[in-house]
This record gives C-alpha cells, sequence and structure tokens, in this order.
C-alpha cells in the first residue's frame, strides 16, 4: 500500500497550497468575497437585525408596562368590589337592625295594648264579681231576716218588733 | 501553469511530501508513473482536492482567472446573503425560524466583541461578523463532499490574519499613540526582567498572524485529508471497507465540530487582539 503524494503530471505538485502560483487567484478573490460580506452585512443585514432586535426589546418593555398597569386596575377593581361588598354587608346589617327594632316596638305596643284590655276585663269582671257577691249578701241578709221573723212570729207572736228582729240577725249574720 | 512555475512547485515537492506524510502518516510515495498507472495499485491523492484549476478552459491561472476558489467563494456569499439577508427579510417581531437563526448569529458575535474586546470595539463589528461568516460559510460549504474548501488554503487565511493583524496595529497606534508600545513593556513584571519579556513579547506579537491563520488552514486542510485518505482505503478493501467509512462517518463528525471551532476562534482571537489594541496596558 502505498499513499502517492506527488501526483501525476496532469496533478497538482504534492501541496496545492504551496503553489504560489494560483495564490494572486486567490487573494484577488478573497479581496471580492470580504468586501461584497462586508458590504452586505453593514448595510443591509446588521442594520435590519439590529433594528429588530431594538424594537422587540421596547415591545417587550412595552408589554410589561402594560401588564403592570393592568394589574394595578385589576387590583383597584378588586378593592373596590371588596369595599362595595362590605358596603352592602354593613347596610343591610344596618336594615336589618332597624326592622328588628320596628318589630320589637310594635310588639311592646301591641303587648302594652292587650296587657290594658286585660287588666280593664278583670277590673270589670272583679266590679261585677263584687256586685254579685253583694248582691248575694244582701239577699242572704233579706233572707235571714224574713226568716228569723217568720220564726219570731211563729213562735211569739207578740214578741218584738221587726226593727230589733234586724238588727239581731245582722248581728248573727257579722258573727 | 507555465513551465517556471511548474519547476518550481516540483522543487518543493520534497518538503511537501514531508508534510503530507506526517498528516495521514503512511509510507513512501510513489513515482508520479505509479499514481498514474490505473488498475491495480492503490490510488489515494488527498490533497488533489485542494487543487486550484480553472472553471472554464485550461489555462494559465492568472489572478482574475475564474477558478473553483471564485466559485466557492461566491457560493460562501450567497450563504451569507440567505442566512443574513433572507432570513431576516420578515423584520417580525417573533422571529420566524430563520430569523431566528440570523439573530442568534448577531447576538453570539455582537456579545463576543462585546465581551471579549469590550464596547467601544462594537465600531468593529461589522468587519468583525464578515470574518466570522466568512469562515464559517467557506468551511461548511468544504465540507460537503467533491466541493472545494477555500480556508484549507494558507493564501486565504494569511490575508484574512494579516488584515487582522494589520488592523490592530495601526488601530493601536491610531487610538494610544506610542502608548501602545506599552503592550511590550510588562510594568507588572520586575524591572530587569522586562527587557526580555518586551523581546518574548514583540515576537509572540509577530508571530500572531502566523499561528492565527495556519490554524485556521491546518485544521481544515489536515481533516479533509484524512476524509480522503481513509475513502482511498474504502475503495480497495471490498467488504472491509465498512472500517475506513466508520471512520470517515467519525471523522466527518468531527469536522463539522472542527468547522464551526475554528470559526469562533479565528474570531475570538481577532476580538482579543483587538482589545490589546484598544487597551493596551497589561
Amino acid at each position: 500500500m502505498a499513499v502517492d503524494a506527488t501526483e501525476g503530471a496532469a496533478s497538482a505538485p504534492g501541496m496545492p497550497q504551496l503553489d504560489f502560483s494560483t495564490f494572486p487567484n486567490q487573494i484577488f478573490w478573497l479581496v471580492i468575497t470580504i468586501v461584497v460580506i462586508y458590504l452586505i452585512l453593514s448595510r443591509v443585514a446588521l442594520p435590519r437585525i439590529g433594528a429588530v432586535l431594538a424594537e422587540r426589546q421596547g415591545t417587550i418593555t412595552n408589554d410589561i408596562a402594560a401588564a403592570e398597569d393592568l394589574k394595578r386596575q385589576a387590583a383597584a377593581a378588586e378593592e373596590a368590589y371588596n369595599k362595595a361588598l362590605a358596603d352592602a354587608r354593613a347596610e343591610a346589617q344596618a336594615i336589618a337592625a332597624e326592622t328588628r327594632a320596628e318589630i320589637m316596638a310594635d310588639l311592646a305596643d301591641a303587648t302594652a295594648k292587650a296587657d290594658a284590655e286585660i287588666s280593664a276585663k278583670a277590673a270589670e269582671s272583679a266590679a261585677r264579681i263584687d256586685e254579685i257577691r253583694a248582691g248575694a249578701l244582701e239577699a242572704v241578709d233579706a233572707v235571714a231576716r224574713d226568716t228569723a221573723a217568720e220564726i219570731v212570729a211563729t213562735l211569739a207572736p207578740t214578741a218584738s218588733d221587726d226593727a230589733s228582729i234586724a238588727a239581731a240577725v245582722t248581728a248573727r249574720v257579722k258573727g | 501553469m507555465s513551465e517556471d512555475a511548474q519547476e518550481q512547485t516540483h522543487g518543493e515537492e520534497a518538503v511537501v511530501e514531508h508534510g503530507a506524510e506526517a498528516a495521514h502518516g503512511t509510507e513512501a510515495a510513489h513515482g508520479a508513473d505509479a499514481a498514474h498507472g490505473a488498475e491495480g495499485g492503490l490510488q489515494i491523492h488527498p490533497m488533489d482536492q485542494f487543487i486550484v484549476e480553472p472553471l472554464f478552459g485550461d489555462g494559465p491561472i492568472s489572478f482574475y482567472t475564474i477558478t473553483n476558489v471564485t466559485l466557492w467563494m461566491m457560493l460562501a456569499i450567497v450563504g451569507v446573503f440567505v442566512l443574513m439577508v433572507l432570513g431576516s427579510r420578515g423584520r417580525a417581531i417573533v422571529p420566524s425560524r430563520a430569523q431566528s437563526v440570523a439573530e442568534l448569529t448577531y447576538g453570539f458575535i455582537r456579545k463576543m466583541v462585546e465581551d471579549v474586546a469590550g464596547k467601544d470595539a462594537l465600531a468593529f463589528f461589522p468587519y468583525i461578523m464578515t470574518l466570522f461568516l466568512f469562515i464559517v460559510m467557506a468551511n461548511f460549504l468544504g465540507l460537503i463532499p467533491t466541493s472545494f474548501t477555500t480556508t484549507s488554503h494558507i493564501a486565504v487565511t494569511a490575508v484574512l490574519a494579516m488584515a487582522v493583524f494589520l488592523t490592530v496595529t495601526v488601530v493601536g497606534f491610531v487610538k494610544n499613540g506610542a502608548g501602545f508600545l506599552g503592550l511590550f513593556w510588562v510594568s507588572s513584571a520586575p524591572l530587569p526582567l522586562r527587557p526580555i519579556l518586551a523581546i518574548i513579547e514583540l515576537i509572540s506579537y509577530f508571530v500572531r498572524p502566523v499561528s492565527h491563520s495556519i490554524r485556521l488552514a491546518g485544521n481544515v486542510m489536515a481533516g479533509h485529508a484524512v476524509i480522503k485518505v481513509f475513502a482511498g482505503f474504502a475503495g480497495v478493501l471490498g467488504v472491509g471497507a465498512i472500517a475506513p467509512v466508520v471512520a470517515i462517518t467519525a471523522v466527518y463528525g468531527l469536522e463539522v465540530l472542527v468547522a464551526f471551532i475554528q470559526a469562533y476562534v479565528f474570531t475570538i482571537l481577532t476580538c482579543v487582539y483587538l482589545r490589546d489594541a484598544l487597551h493596551p496596558s497589561h
């Protein structure tokens, strides 16, 4: 096995890199290439990409600011909501208390009225009972007097008068 | 090629052969006839892929002749144009895939320039971007089978490196005046050592373009030559060719890596040199 580094007559010599006759050609085209690439980059590509990157940075910054703004608004809205909720709750409690007080007042009123009515009725009843009781006592008195007079008249027709009988009966009933 | 040129280049063969052999570690070269002996002998011409030849006709190569160099450099331009101009055509806030690639490339090099060479080096950003895109494009185009790799030629990389060297030197003196020489005067070293260090620094400064250019061309050339050698083995081994084919695949993968890394290294070294020019103090 032999590696042939020398090549045939048609090939270039050992290391084409050291074939100085091609140097001007390579250098010429290299310079052109580098200049063209430099112009492409510095005139078109790099400014454009730089602008796009800057624009993106700006957009991102703006978006972040907008997001923060929205967040703040959301927090404010939540606060307002909570405040409204608390207000409504306080109002509801006030209304409930008021209603309760009204009802209590009505109730007390009604109770007082009923009490008054009841006591009036009771007084009336007591008066009538007293009346009835007085009537009954009077009747007992009269009956006792009559009965005593009859008895006296029967047992001793000549005996004492009505007045003494009544006094005696009264004394006896009381005793 | 003229007679004289042929003479001259044949004279160099002896030297060149050693280099080539060292590169693929194979035995001695046969004569020109053996290489041409059609059937039988193993024919490997790992360096043929680097030959510069006219695209049209067969004449001598003058500086304006349209050669394969021209073709592949124009293709590199087309590649850069497609990547950076057509890719960013949409100017979208939410980028398309092509635009993302263009933006990533932009951001990658811009950040490199800013981090390595400093903010005031951003004036050179288009220049450095040009270098990077040309090299990376040429490297990757060179990985297409049967293509021609312009960056494998020392003539190309040496011009790129010399351009960087001259730019850096001129910028250094324009920005800092004689203060640029402070780069060679290591003020943090003990005084007796400084002259010696200055000489070392000076030498290393002038070696920069050499290493800068040979690193790139050498890496690209070596990888391509190795692939070609394995391909030559595969041609004669029959069923056993599976081994070289696997090796080619592996080396090709490595070459893809090298294509990018060498472009990256060239670019970042440019930035480092530029930083020296802008801020020469140690």
